[in-house]
């Protein structure tokens, strides 16, 4: 009952001045939309962006590393154990390059309930026979199905199919600028030699783009078996395991525990691509930060309409306290006015921020470096509603408090008298 | 002496502002239900601030008052406000209606916010105190579209509608012409009468006061005559 008068009260004046309101709503629907447009589309571009090396880098990897043994023999002797031992030109030895015992390792992962999956890989370098030129490269050998399901190979092969890969023997998957330099298409059968020396022909079935050059300009993919056979190792030779996971903030420790107990070497994604991380953090803030200041602005709108309206219905306050509503009741009065204006053109806000980032996402957006993406990314994010709905209910509670206080504290005697 | 509704004991008040100046001096008295007083003296006697000081508004006082045998000095912003709004209707010499609203709801305000009675009882009620006052045909204007005369009757029936201990005035009929303040004049008497309505009345008319049944006459912040008419 008293709620409803109290609503009844602050709806009239607000149509007393409804163009007023209407401006300040209008300010509020204003920063929400652009607040709303702004964090699509700069999550969309997050998203992309951590998709361009994200998606595509293993949460854990697991290698091996050539590298000098880092304890040496004099280390171990109890006679020494006191002293700095210095040992000069210290160099690695002669071991294999493939992760040691990669069966069990591969099997106890995939029981790990943490673990997503798991896509072992072979990397070797090899050199493109181009007539009498030979091109540095890299053969990527993996498991078709897993990489594609893990890591969206799939997304980034332009021509042929990738699931070709899988299905012909000896076949490869080549970069977009290695097959532009070797002027090779879907089909074609090119020559490599490894890194031992030996010649192999392989039958092009698809080529790939990343969108990033220097990558495209060297690598290729092939099976895990084709790769295992041009290095002339035996099946169980993986040089890499990659490894995603459920969360990814699980992946430093991970890593370290990993590297415990297989005695292997392991890197998280945080450590390996820290960058992107710092960009994308950068890139959120800035828009929240734009999105925000908005949203302040449009509080001094909604501050200064009802500074104004307070003045103009001191009478009517006045009268209000002299018939029996208290300071509270005035003070609820224009709190709800502040919050019907903030909570009307947040609404509006949230529905033209959701049609503006929808425009948005159809503008075309083509860039030879990112072959999946059409038109400008957006990312439809519940949060960022919810997020802009609550600032600015916030921020029009704030701007309504003071203008409120100063009406609850009206002394209707001083109105009355005055007249 | 069951019937005091409202009695002041030695009520003080002082304006700080520039110098402090006391407006009020040892101000007792009391009112019984039922009575139609009326309280005059020359402009400045302290009367208007009497007045406020006794509906409650004013707290900046010396002194006691009671409104129904309660201390009104220890009650806190909201319980006053509820005090005002249950045991006193107020007529000031402007009406002070609220522009937005129209009348019948002008008049329901006050009864919304006490809060004792359904919506549909409300405003059966105002309609039955538009009707005493003879102007229900107006229910539905706005303010704006009434004559002075007519602001000032809807004003009254505002203070009517949760049948209040004591109506209090402050200069009802300041802004009227003969006419107009004869018909307000007439309605207080009415009500004073025939529903055994308090009224309290501050006016500087002195035939308004003289008809009244009591008259209290101030000066210089004191009661200098108190008699019945």
């Amino acid at each position: 009952m008293k709620l409803k008068l109290i609503a009844s009260i602050s709806a009239s004046l607000l149509m007393a001045r409804w163009r007023q309101t209407l401006v300040a709503a209008i300010g509020v629907t204003f920063s929400i939309t652009m607040f709303i447009a702004l964090l699509s589309f700069m999550g969309g571009l997050n998203k992309l962006l951590d998709g361009l090396v994200v998606n595509r880098t293993p949460h854990v990897r697991i290698y091996k590393e050539v590298k000098p043994t880092l304890v040496q023999p004099i280390d171990k002797g109890a006679n020494f154990a006191e002293s700095y031992n210095f040992v000069h030109s210290v160099k690695p030895k002669n071991e294999r390059l493939d992760v040691l015992n990669s069966a069990a390792i591969i099997k106890a992962l995939k029981q790990d309930k943490r673990v997503m999956g798991v896509a072992p890989k072979v990397i070797t370098q090899v050199y493109y026979n181009v007539g009498s030129v030979d091109l540095m490269g890299v053969i990527n050998g993996i498991d078709v199905e897993a990489e594609a399901k893990l890591f969206t190979f799939s997304d980034y092969v332009i021509a042929g199919n990738y699931i070709d890969l899988k299905n012909t023997p000896n076949s490869i998957v080549l970069g977009k600028g290695v097959a532009e330099k070797m002027l090779v298409q879907v089909g074609d059968i090119i020559q490599i030699t490894s890194s031992k020396g030996q010649m192999v022909n392989l039958k092009v079935v698809g080529i790939f783009q990343s969108g990033l050059q220097e990558i495209d300009k060297v690598n290729s993919y092939s099976s895990l078996h084709t790769a295992q056979k041009i290095m002339g190792e035996s099946n169980s030779f993986l040089t890499d395991i990659q490894v995603k996971l459920n969360d990814i903030n699980l992946a430093p420790e991970m890593a370290k525990e990993f590297q415990a107990l297989y005695g292997v070497d392991a890197i998280d994604i945080q450590t390996a691509n820290s960058q992107f991380e710092t960009g994308s953090f950068i890139r959120t803030l800035i828009s929240y930060v734009v999105g925000i200041t908005l949203l302040i602005v449009a509080g001094f709108g909604i501050y200064n309409i009802l500074n104004m309206m307070i003045y103009e219905k001191m009478d009517s306050i006045a009268i209000l306290k002299a018939t029996g509503f208290s300071g509270v009741d005035v003070n609820r009065i224009f709190i709800s006015i502040a919050l019907s204006i903030g909570l009307f053109g947040g609404i509006l806000g949230l529905i033209f921020g959701f049609g503006l980032s929808a425009i948005i996402g159809q503008i075309p957006f083509n860039t030879s470096a990112l072959p999946t993406v059409k038109t400008y990314p957006i990312e439809y994010n519940l949060y960022f509603y919810l997020v802009a709905i609550v600032f600015s209910t916030v921020t029009t509670y704030f701007a309504g408090y003071l203008p409120a206080r100063k009406a609850s504290k009206i002394d209707p005697v001083v109105i009355i008298r005055g007249k | 002496m069951e019937n005091i509704i409202l009695e002041a004991k030695g009520i003080n008040k002082y304006f700080h502002d520039p110098n402090t100046i006391q407006v009020l001096n040892n101000i007792s008295f009391s009112v019984q239900k039922g009575e139609f007083v009326s309280v005059t003296g020359k402009s400045g006697c302290g009367k208007s601030t009497l007045l406020y000081i006794l509906s409650t508004m004013d707290t900046d006082y010396e002194g006691e008052l009671k409104i129904h045998n309660l201390l009104m000095r220890d009650k806190s912003e909201a319980e006053l406000a509820r005090v005002r709004n249950e045991e006193i209707g107020f007529v000031f010499q402007f009406h002070y209606l609220l522009n937005e609203f129209n009348v019948i709801k002008n008049v329901m305000l006050p009864g919304l916010k006490l809060g004792k009675y359904t919506e549909q009882e409300v405003e059966h009620n105002a309609l039955e105190k538009l009707k005493i006052l003879g102007i229900e045909s107006e229910a539905l204007k706005l303010p704006n579209q009434l004559s002075g005369g007519q602001k000032q009757r809807v004003a009254i029936a505002r203070a009517l509608i949760n049948n209040p201990l004591l109506i209090m005035g402050d200069e009802p009929t300041g802004n009227l012409d003969k006419k107009n303040s004869e018909l307000v004049f007439d309605i207080f008497q009415e009500l004073a009468e025939s529903y055994q309505q308090s009224l309290l009345i501050v006016t500087h008319d002195q035939e308004f006061a003289s008809r009244t049944q009591r008259t209290i006459v101030m000066e210089d912040g004191k009661i200098i005559a108190d008699s019945k008419n």
